[in-house]
Order: C-alpha cells, then sequence, then structure tokens
C-alpha cells in the first residue's frame, strides 16, 4: 500500500528579486495511511510551503525544483488539470490557519458545503444539502440546521474551524493536511478543535499531516513529528522520543525555550537560541544550524550532515548524541547563564560590526531573587479602583472591562490572564491613559491620574510606560531607532540603554524594517525604560514572536526588574508565561475579575472553574469547555462563567453574581461554590 | 451571535437603515443647498447689473432687484428660496423670465437618455477590462489595460469627442456630428444621434470601473476562500464565478452609483460640444448668462440625482453583501 | 529606485512640454498673435507646420506658447489642493471628533455635485482669471485630498507606535506632523501627481468652456472651443492642440504610474 504522503528529496524555490531562493531543501517524508504526522517549525521555516507544495498551489513564483511528492502514490506534478481537480476533491482535503478568511463571506455555511458534495459526488440540491448537515453534526455543531443558513461572519472563530473540517473531512480524504489549526483561536477553543481532530481522524482514519509551531500540540494529536529548520527536516521520530530525548541540538535548543510549568523566574532561566536563522534561501556550506549551535565544531561549518540513521529516527547531525547535554535540564535550582544566552549574540554581531557585549551582564548569584516587597502593611504603587470601560456603538453597548479593582506593589509582577473579549488589553489601556474609563480611578503613587494621557504630568507618563504586543506596529517606520528609543535622551545614556537590552550601537542608526521581531521588541523595552519607569504595562509583548525569540524577551524583562526593582503588569494568554514572570496572577472573564491571587496558590488550587479550564486546556484529560464565550455586548445574566462552567450548580448561578471570596493569604475567587470545594 | 436572519427582521433594519441614510442625504443636500446659495451671494456688484450689463439704466436695476426680492436680507432670501424649492417651485428664470422647472425637466430627461447609453456602453467593458487585467495581474496585459485606463479618465471629454467626431463624422462618416437630432426622429434614430456623444463620457469611465473591478479581482484571487474552493476541486471557471467575482464586483455598484455624479460633469462639456440640451448644458449657459435661479436650480438637481444613485446603491450593497447587512 | 519605463517616457513628454512653457516664443518659427489675414485657413505646409487658423495665425507656434498657462495654473492649483488637503486630512483623520464630523458633512455635500458644476458655479460667481481658477480648482480638490489622507490617517493612528507617543508625552500636532505625516507622505505625493492629472482635465475642460484661462492666450482648450465649428473642413485648426492636451496628460500619468510603481516597490 503506497504512502498517503510522501516527499521524495524535495526542494521548493521561490522566486524573487530574480533569482531563486530555496525555502525547501531536500525535504525527505513519508506518511502512512491513517498515521499522524506533525511537522514542526518557527516561522519562515517553510512548513506552510510543504503543505502547499504536496496540493500543488504554491505562489505563482513558486515551484517545486527537485524531487517528487507523491499523494497516494500519484506524482502530484504530473497530474492534468482534471486529475489534479479529481485529487484535491477525492483523496486530498486541508484546513487553514484563519477561519475567518477561509470561507468565503458572502455565501451561506449550507451552500459551501454543499459544494463540496457537488465536485466529489455529483449531488446537487437537496441532497447535497442533507449531506452537509449531516456532516456538521459530526463535527459536534449543536444545531446544524441553523448554521447551515448563516454566513461565516455570524458564526465565532471555533464554529467556523469546525465547518472548515467538516468540509474537508466530506469528502473521506485519504490526507488531511492541517495547517496551524487553531493559532487564531483561544486556548480553550483550541483544546476543543485538538481533541475534535483526534475523536475524528480515527473515526475517518485518514492520514494527517498537522503543521504547527507548538510542540505540544503536536504531541497531543501526533504519533510522528518532524522537525523543519530553515527549510530542511533536522530531526524526525517518533513524538514522545523526540520530545524526550531530542538528537539535534535544534530541536534540544526549541524544547528548551518553552517555558514549562513549574519554572519561575526566580529559580531559572529560559534557554534560547542564540543568532538568526539564515536568510531566506541563502545557501550556506555546512550545517544550516552550525551558526547557532552550541556544540558545532570546524566539521559542522565544513561538512554538511547526512540524515543520520539511528534506529527508527532520524538526526541530521554529526553529533547526535551530545544534543541531548543541552536537553531541557530538571527545572528547580536557578542556573547561571549558558552560551544559549539572548537571541541575536552570534550573528548580530557579525551583521553589526563592534560594541556589542560579548557577554550578556551575569545573572545575580542564586540568592533567592528579592521577592515581591509586598505586604500587609506597604502601600500599592498602583492602585486601580472600581475601573468600568463600556464602548458604545450600533445602538449596543459593549462592558469592555466591568468594575475591576487591582493594585500592584513595587517590584512585583502581577500577571493578567484571559482569552480574546476577556477586556485584558482594554484594562492596559486604561491604565496608561489611551482611552479614558467610563468609571473608576487610577492612583499611582497616592496621586490620582488623569483620565487621558494627554492630561497627564509628564513626570507621570514616564513612571508609567507601556510594551505593546506588535512591536512592527508600535515602532515608528519612518524613524530611526535613535529617534525612536528617545528624542530627548543623551547619547551616553542611550547607548547604555540599548546595551542593557542587548542591542549593539549600530542599531541605533537602522530603521525597525532593518530588524528581526525580536529585535523590535527590545527596541520597544528600551523605549520604556527611557524615563526610569516604576511601571511597565507589558500587552501581550511576546505573542507575536517564535518561542525561542520569546524565551530571551522574557529573560531580559526578568534581568531588568532585577537590576531597577520595576513593576510589571504582564498581560498574557499563556498561562505558562505568566507562571514564569508572575508573582500574583489576576484572571479576567468577560470584562470581569473571576480570581486574583499569588501564582502558587492558584496553581496549586483551589481555584475558580474558569482558571481550572485554562490549566487544563493543554491536558488531554481534563474536562474541556463547551461551546464558544459569549458576546460581551450581551453577556449571561448571574456569574458571566455560568453558561460554559462544567461546575455550575444550577439557578443562583443564573440569577446572582458570586463575590470575589477571600481564599485566604490574599488569593480570592468569584464563585458560589466554597473554596474548600473548588 | 445571530444565528437567524429572519426575512422579516432584516427588511425591518433594512427600511430603518435606509431612512437613516435618507435623512443623512437630505442634510448633504442642505448644506449643498447652502453652498450653492452662497456662491450666489458672491457675485461682485449686484445681481441686476449683472443680467442686465453695464449700460443699463440705474432704475430698471433697481427695479429688476426688487422684482427678484434681491434687496431683502440674505437670510430672508434664502428661507424664500429653499422654501418655495422644497414645494417644488424652483424659481423663475433671470434671462428667460418664466419658471425653471420646465426647463429642468426637459433638460433631465434628455441627460438621462445619454447617461443612460453611456453607462450600457462602458459598464460591460469595464467589468470586462478590470477582470481580464486581474487575472493578468502584473503582466504586460494587465499594465497595458491599466495604463490605457487611467490616461483615457483623464483625458477631457471635449478631446476625446472632437477626435471621435473627426474619425467617425468628418472622415468615416459613419455617424452624426451633432446630437440635434430632427424633430419626431424615432426612438431608433436618435439612439443613432445619441452613440457619438456616449462615447467620449464611456471613455473617461472605463478605467474608472475597470481600476475598481481589478483591485477587488485580484483581493478575492488571493483570498484564503478562493483557495479553499481551488483546494475542494472546483473547476477553475466555477471558482472565478461563485467565489471569485461574487465578492469582486461588489464595490462595482457603489463605483457606479458615485459615477452618476461624475457623469453630470462630464454632461456639460459633451452637451455643450454635441449641441444636446441636456441638464449639463442647461448649467452651463445659466453660468454663462449669470442667470443663478436656473444655475441652483440645475446643480441642486443634480446633487439630488447623486443622493438618490447613492441610495439605490446602498440599498443593493444591503441586499447583495451579508457583510454589510444591518442587524 | 527601481527603474521603470513608463515613469522615464513620462518625463520625457512631460519635459518637453515644460521647455515650451520655459521657452515660449524663443522657441516658435513665427509670431503667434500676429494676424495675416491673406493666409487664413491654410493646411499644414513647409511655411506653416501646423497651417494657419481664421486670423492667418501660425498654429505651431500658438500650440507652442499654448503651453505655457495651463503649465502655470495646475501645478499652483494641484499643490494648493494637496497642502489644504494634506493638513485638513491630517486634523480630520486624527482629531476625529465633532470638527471631523462637520468636515465630513460638508465634504460630502461639496461631492454630491461633480467638480467641473462647482468649479462653475464658483467661477461665475467670483469671476475667471488664472489666479481664480487656481483658487477654485485648489479648493475643490481639498476635499479630495483630504478624504485620502484621513483614510490614511486613520489607519496610522490605530497603530501603537502613536500610542507610544502618547505615553511620552507628545502634543497632537507632534504626533501628526512628526510621527503620522512622513508614513502618509509617499501616498500624498502618490495623490499629488495622479490630482496633477485631473487639474490639467479641470483648467483644460474649463477653458474649453469659456471659464478657464481667457484669451488671447493660445491655450488649447481655449483654442478647440474657438475652431471647433471649422472641423469639418479645416480639422488642422483644431487637431493639434487636441493631440497636444492629450500628450501632456498621457505624460502625466505615465509619471504618475511610475512613481507609484516606485514607491510600492
Amino acid at each position: 500500500m503506497s504512502a498517503a504522503l510522501a516527499f521524495q528529496g524535495v526542494d521548493v524555490s521561490y522566486r524573487a528579486g530574480g533569482e531563486d531562493r530555496r525555502v525547501l531543501r531536500d525535504l525527505n517524508l513519508s506518511i502512512a495511511p491513517g498515521e499522524a504526522y506533525g511537522l514542526v517549525g518557527e516561522s519562515g521555516c517553510g512548513k506552510s510551503t510543504a503543505a502547499f507544495a504536496a496540493v500543488r498551489y504554491l505562489a505563482r513564483n513558486g515551484r517545486v525544483s527537485r524531487g517528487q511528492i507523491l499523494i497516494d502514490g500519484q506524482d502530484v506534478a504530473t497530474l492534468s488539470a482534471r486529475e489534479l481537480r479529481h485529487l484535491r476533491s477525492h483523496k486530498v482535503a486541508m484546513v487553514y490557519q484563519d477561519p475567518s478568511r477561509a470561507l468565503n463571506p458572502s455565501l451561506r455555511i449550507g451552500r459551501q458545503m454543499a459544494e463540496v458534495f457537488e465536485v466529489s459526488e455529483g449531488l446537487t440540491g437537496r441532497p447535497a444539502l442533507e449531506r452537509a448537515q449531516d456532516m456538521l453534526a459530526r463535527v459536534q455543531i449543536a444545531s446544524p440546521e441553523r448554521v447551515m443558513s448563516a454566513y461565516p461572519h455570524e458564526l465565532s472563530g471555533g464554529m467556523q474551524q469546525r465547518v472548515v473540517i467538516a468540509m474537508a473531512l466530506s469528502i473521506n480524504p485519504a490526507l488531511l493536511i492541517l495547517d496551524e489549526p487553531t493559532t487564531a483561536l483561544d486556548a480553550t477553543v483550541e483544546a476543543e478543535i485538538v481533541a475534535l481532530i483526534a475523536e475524528l481522524r480515527r473515526e475517518f482514519s485518514t492520514a494527517l499531516l498537522f503543521i504547527s509551531h507548538n510542540l505540544n500540540l503536536i504531541a497531543r494529536t501526533c504519533e510522528r513529528v518532524g522537525v523543519l529548520y530553515a527549510g530542511e527536516l533536522v530531526e524526525q521520530g517518533a513524538t514522545e522520543a523526540v520530545i524526550r530525548e531530542p538528537r539535534h541540538p535544534y530541536t534540544a535548543g526549541l524544547l528548551r525555550s518553552i517555558p514549562r510549568p513549574g519554572l519561575r523566574k526566580a529559580t531559572a532561566r529560559l534557554e534560547t537560541i542564540p543568532g538568526f536563522p539564515p536568510r531566506t534561501g541563502a545557501e550556506v556550506t555546512g550545517c544550516i544550524f552550525a551558526d547557532r549551535c552550541p556544540i558545532a565544531t570546524d566539521r559542522c561549518r565544513a561538512e554538511a550532515p547526512p540524515m543520520a540513521d539511528l534506529g527508527g529516527r532520524l538526526s541530521r547531525c554529526h553529533y547526535p548524541d551530545q544534543a541531548m547535554q543541552i536537553a531541557p535540564r530538571p527545572s528547580g535550582e536557578r542556573e547561571g547563564p549558558t552560551q544559549w544566552e539572548g537571541e541575536g549574540a552570534a550573528s548580530e554581531a557579525s551583521l553589526s560590526s563592534s560594541h556589542y557585549p560579548a557577554e550578556s551582564p551575569p545573572h545575580p548569584p542564586a540568592t533567592p531573587s528579592p521577592s515581591p516587597r509586598r505586604g500587609e502593611g506597604s502601600k500599592p504603587l498602583l492602585k486601580v479602583e472600581n475601573l468600568s470601560k463600556v464602548f458604545l456603538g450600533d445602538g449596543k453597548s459593549l462592558h469592555a472591562v466591568n468594575d475591576i479593582s487591582i493594585d500592584l506593589h513595587t517590584g512585583e509582577t502581577l500577571g493578567i490572564v484571559g482569552e480574546s473579549g476577556s477586556g485584558k488589553s482594554t484594562l492596559a489601556r486604561l491604565i496608561v491613559g489611551l482611552i479614558p474609563p467610563t468609571e473608576g480611578a487610577i492612583s499611582l503613587d497616592d496621586e490620582q491620574l488623569a483620565a487621558k494621557a494627554t492630561q497627564r504630568l509628564s513626570s507621570q507618563l514616564n513612571k508609567l510606560q507601556m510594551i505593546f504586543q506588535n512591536p512592527g506596529a508600535a515602532l515608528n517606520r519612518s524613524q530611526t531607532i535613535r529617534r525612536i528609543v528617545g528624542r530627548s535622551v543623551k547619547e551616553d545614556r542611550l547607548r547604555a540603554l540599548a546595551h542593557d537590552v542587548r542591542l549593539a550601537d549600530t542599531v541605533l542608526n537602522q530603521k525597525p524594517r532593518q530588524l528581526s521581531g525580536g529585535m523590535q521588541q527590545r527596541v520597544a523595552i528600551a523605549r520604556a525604560f527611557a524615563g526610569e519607569p516604576q511601571i511597565v504595562i507589558c500587552d501581550e509583548p511576546t505573542s507575536a514572536l517564535d518561542v525561542s525569540v520569546q524565551a530571551a524577551i522574557l529573560n531580559l524583562l526578568a534581568d531588568l526588574q532585577e537590576q531597577r526593582g520595576v513593576s510589571y503588569l504582564f498581560i498574557s494568554h499563556d498561562l505558562n508565561v505568566v507562571h514564569y514572570l508572575a508573582d500574583r496572577i489576576a484572571v479576567l472573564y468577560l470584562g470581569r475579575l473571576v480570581e486574583i491571587g499569588p501564582t502558587e496558590a492558584i496553581f496549586s488550587g483551589p481555584r475558580h472553574p474558569y482558571t481550572e479550564a485554562l490549566l487544563s486546556a493543554a491536558d488531554p484529560n481534563r474536562a474541556r469547555l463547551k461551546g464558544d464565550p459569549p458576546s460581551a455586548t450581551n453577556p449571561p445574566s448571574g456569574c458571566v462563567f455560568q453558561t460554559r462552567c462544567p461546575r455550575k450548580l444550577g439557578r443562583i448561578c443564573e440569577e446572582r453574581e458570586p463575590e470575589l471570596i477571600d481564599a485566604g493569604s490574599g488569593h480570592a475567587i468569584r464563585c458560589h461554590i466554597p473554596a474548600g470545594d473548588l | 451571535m445571530w444565528l437567524y436572519v429572519g426575512t422579516m427582521p432584516v427588511s425591518g433594519a433594512i427600511l430603518k437603515f435606509l431612512l437613516k441614510r435618507a435623512a443623512l442625504s437630505l442634510v448633504t443636500l442642505w448644506l449643498l443647498s447652502l453652498l450653492i446659495f452662497a456662491a450666489g451671494q458672491l457675485l461682485p456688484g449686484d445681481v441686476g447689473r449683472a443680467v442686465l450689463g453695464p449700460l443699463a439704466d440705474a432704475r430698471a436695476v433697481a427695479a429688476f432687484n426688487h422684482s427678484i426680492g434681491a434687496d431683502r436680507p440674505v437670510p430672508a432670501q434664502y428661507w424664500d428660496w429653499i422654501g418655495r424649492f422644497a414645494t417644488g417651485d424652483m424659481g423663475t428664470s433671470y434671462v428667460f423670465r418664466s419658471s425653471v422647472g420646465p426647463f429642468v425637466g426637459d433638460a433631465l430627461g434628455n441627460s438621462l437618455k445619454l447617461a443612460a447609453l453611456a453607462f450600457v456602453i462602458v459598464l460591460p467593458l469595464g467589468i470586462a477590462g478590470g477582470v481580464i487585467a486581474a487575472l493578468n495581474a502584473g503582466r504586460w496585459g494587465d499594465r497595458s489595460i491599466v495604463i490605457l485606463g487611467q490616461t483615457l479618465g483623464v483625458v477631457p471629454e471635449f478631446i476625446s469627442g472632437i477626435v471621435l467626431i473627426l474619425v467617425f463624422g468628418v472622415w468615416l462618416r459613419w455617424l452624426p456630428m451633432s446630437a440635434d437630432w430632427p424633430d419626431g426622429a424615432g426612438p431608433l434614430t436618435q439612439l443613432r444621434y445619441l452613440i457619438l456623444p456616449s462615447l467620449p463620457l464611456a471613455v473617461s469611465f472605463f478605467g474608472y470601473i475597470a481600476r475598481v473591478v481589478r483591485v477587488g479581482t485580484v483581493e478575492a484571487l488571493d483570498a484564503d476562500y478562493t483557495r479553499t474552493a481551488v483546494l475542494k476541486g472546483l473547476p477553475w471557471l466555477t471558482v472565478l464565478r461563485r467565489h471569485v467575482l461574487r465578492n469582486a464586483l461588489l464595490p462595482t455598484i457603489t463605483v457606479a452609483a458615485s459615477l452618476v455624479g461624475y457623469l453630470a460633469g462630464g454632461l456639460v462639456v459633451v452637451e455643450t460640444l454635441f449641441h444636446y440640451r441636456g441638464i449639463g448644458s442647461l448649467v452651463y449657459d445659466a453660468a454663462k448668462a449669470k442667470d443663478f435661479p436656473m444655475l441652483e436650480a440645475g446643480v441642486l438637481t443634480v446633487g439630488a440625482l447623486f443622493a438618490a444613485a447613492s441610495l439605490i446603491a446602498d440599498l443593493m450593497n444591503a441586499l447583495l453583501n451579508p457583510r454589510l447587512r444591518p442587524r | 529606485m527601481k527603474r521603470s519605463p513608463t515613469l522615464i517616457a513620462g518625463l520625457a513628454i512631460l519635459g518637453v512640454w515644460i521647455v515650451a512653457a520655459l521657452l515660449g516664443r524663443h522657441l516658435t518659427p513665427q509670431d503667434p498673435y500676429a494676424d495675416d489675414l491673406l493666409h487664413t485657413l491654410t493646411p499644414p505646409s513647409a511655411a506653416h507646420w501646423f497651417g494657419t487658423d481664421q486670423l492667418g495665425r501660425d498654429v505651431f507656434s500658438r500650440v507652442i506658447v499654448g503651453a505655457r498657462d495651463i503649465l502655470i495654473v495646475t501645478p499652483l492649483a494641484t499643490l494648493l489642493g494637496v497642502v489644504a488637503g494634506t493638513i485638513l486630512g491630517l486634523f480630520t483623520g486624527y482629531l476625529r471628533g465633532a470638527f471631523d464630523a462637520v468636515a465630513g458633512r460638508i465634504i460630502e455635500a461639496m461631492q454630491a455635485v461633480p467638480l467641473v458644476i462647482v468649479a462653475l458655479l464658483a467661477l461665475a460667481a467670483v469671476g475667471t482669471s488664472n489666479l481664480t481658477v487656481i483658487l477654485v480648482i485648489g479648493l475643490v480638490f481639498m476635499p479630495l485630498i483630504a478624504r485620502t489622507v484621513r483614510t490614511a490617517v486613520l489607519a496610522e493612528a490605530d497603530l501603537d507606535y502613536v500610542a507610544a507617543a502618547q505615553l511620552r508625552g507628545d502634543g497632537p500636532l507632534r504626533i501628526m506632523f512628526a510621527e503620522i505625516l512622513p508614513n502618509v507622505l509617499p501616498l500624498v505625493l502618490v495623490e499629488a501627481t495622479v490630482r496633477f492629472g485631473y487639474a490639467i482635465f479641470f483648467v483644460a475642460s474649463l477653458s474649453f468652456l469659456g471659464f478657464g484661462i481667457q484669451p488671447p492666450s493660445p491655450d488649447w482648450g481655449l483654442a478647440v472651443a474657438e475652431n471647433y465649428s471649422l472641423i469639418g473642413s479645416y480639422w488642422w485648426v483644431v487637431m493639434f492642440d487636441v493631440l497636444a492636451t492629450a500628450s501632456l496628460v498621457l505624460g502625466v500619468n505615465l509619471t504618475a504610474d511610475g512613481l507609484q510603481t516606485v514607491f510600492e516597490r
């Protein structure tokens, strides 16, 4: 029986600026019928290109320049237009990254679903629509007949992705390609979709090519995994074995840079991968990873390693046995700085000549880090009282932030966790004064702050700064870094700042476009620290970055906090990131504060059912949340979480909103269930 | 979530939406009337002198001014004018000394014939040009259509009109050189006389329509939903018709409506060039003679036409584009 | 910078007419204003390359000198419209609020009527001269340019670099002109070249209608208006002015298109 999908020595190149750039090099992989194969890699590694090459849908300037791609034994390149259509309508289907764009906005769902049966089985009219509706039911959509008559924009993201999955499985394909199918979705919705995929794949016994940047997701769905780096498959093997015992330094580095449960800034640094991947399409002699590899030798730089067969698994490394040395260490003890320091040490120096700090400032010794100077007696630095924001528009009102009170002490990090629509970003913008609150007060150092930033004193503005989610948009593209970081800052101070965020001096004269995402975020951090802030609000500062870059940014933030005693309000959707950095955590749901407390207390429990769901989202064995988050324009009565709560008591939850009840030592939970039973 | 889109609530919502748009259009027209009236007040010297000429007797000028009410306070004049306008009385022409209404009515009818023909010619050509350009995006065919369309769009209508007259009227003698058809001519003869005048209008709008269609089509071709459709294995023509063009052509509605406004600008030149009695030549003659009641009525009529076209476009958009459909 | 054949061709055509406008009388073989009633309406010949008009004036000389007025009026009108429109667009787009709403309604009212008609109305009221034509065209262009700039400014204002500038304590003027303007400038430049094309369109049309450049200028639109009734027998009295106008429009357009490609990169 032939493989569901086979790449045989495939090169894919794009033609840009008059030259061919190889984005996939000598790709060999084979997926057996019914097998689930995960392809993991960071942005730009070529994983999506592999998917589109497989279905022969490369951009016009792209082509398979070498090798063969076989689907169910058929060479995709040799198919006629008709045969290609037949392949797409019978054997291979695809699920895409952003479901809101994958569906035609001006056709009803039913029509788009029925179309699949038109091409695959020649059905039209009623029978096609009936089949479509059955298929929607099979992806666990509660009311398929309603969804059939809806337009895509009337559905939530999770629902849209179910529709796309239903569409893909309608042809009972031999191969299903999933290209980052949950990246655009919230964690609890992602958990549902991943579980659905796992179930359906057994039901349909289809082979899976699951593409993701997230190793954890692949671990939950796939038997085998391939790791792609700069267009090359560097490692492949059984998922569990690769994660437990990586045999390529890149895989090892990738695994180490993910904040794991239990890792805290006080005890451990995150590992990072230095330098940058080679420029897209650059031709490298020797090992493609050698520049960034801590165990690279002269041999690695001179001679490209072949794919070594290590008995059931493969590694493209001369020294596959040494990769384990840099595998994740058990957490607990705080580690000194390793050579895995900071995105950008090695190649940044070559990119920018001199002045680069050869080594990062040594991390202070393993004294227990100054625990937040917070206690019963100390006064909070920032006090947010009863803050609310209502957005009006189209005759509807949206309660984005609803009566939230929090405070922040000197040197402390308060993590704010929530999914999209929880109001966490609005809260950040309210505090810094980018939008005025509808109600409530904010005071800094006992001084009441004006509602709008434009009305605040410049000393107040300096004390309270912000780092934004998307560094590309947060830096003015027409200005040099020097100007962005500080118009009024003196040159030597500017250099010191650049040094503190590990940027070379030469970067100061560049424009944002010339920097990588991670370096752009460092610039934004330098700007926030230019006025000696007491509080920095970080709004998802790493969610637009790759994991290895994220680790370096998190390390940097931790370092700066230790050196300067600054407080952070750290907003994130990723609990592991917050767990690493935060001393206390606040959980928001639909504009309400549902839980707040010290990080340990929240992770050890008891906790709010919603927090519980967030924590268990990554754990396939725990209960999943049903349904989608309700609309903030029409929030549920009583407890905001009651429509999705797995532990709903009954009418009391629908009728009365619970108070924020103290569960001891500054830990408070907004739930009718007594803390002891949670 | 709005899963249910029943028939009744939607039509109710659309009605409400349209009423809101109509109210906004009225505000726009009112502002326009203010602007027009203000322009009339800018006339140097007094109206009677401007109309009767420098040699006229001072008493005659004063009498004229009194007869048209130009010696009253400005706000009173405005309210008087706009009040009568709202009840259908468009005022009295300075030049013809008779009611403006019938002139505007006849002219409007003539112009609509010309405009309709221009639209019938240019709409299919523009759409085809835009789609063809988009399908060849970045290649030679695309560039030529884009540059040709852009250039034709800024060639003044009297320039293209004269070239057309020279070629088809003077040298080939296929078509009459003016739109002045003989009395009692049937619809087909009228059509023959209107072809040449409608072509300069069509020429100047071709690029505009083609560009909007091209942008929409390129966007739809690149869209993820088109990729979904292709990877379903649908035949290419089905993808193009059902997924690409369906979304790409929606903006064309709004564009066509806004063209109704621009069209009237072209009419001024074309109707003058081809001796055709339409709203354009009416506005032009009134401006030349400083016949402000006629001018104001003509301009406000053009504004009302544009407002009506926008309203129709809004309605069609609301009906055809589910994303814009008010809830 | 990417080489663009359309840009080169456009600049070449434009260059020819700019030279004609600058040197004018120094280039013409004959006096463009001199009547010669013995040789009226003579067809093109070696003595008169483009023939003569009703008064026996040399058409070739008149076409050369005719470039001057339109190339004075249109760039100034465009400049006025672009500068005023950019400022209005920055203010309405960044400050929004009531000012934006009021300005938006007035702009919409002006756009309810085609520009030629607005210009006719205004010029009928204030009288026609090169200066009033510049002012009127500049003013009717202003809202169109403001609308384009406003859309771009709205998008820019949503980007977080503007938020960061606010958190640094920058005032609205500084944010509009130092932060946002440099980022919308390429768009403004492209818009300016496109508008320049339309300015030629309008000035030529207005001159043809008698509301633009005034006699005794040998302006092309004016010449066409004076002579087009003769088109049946004496094509040369209008044809060369028509071709001159068309070539100028083409030159401006190719330049605009070329600049656009260069900026897009």
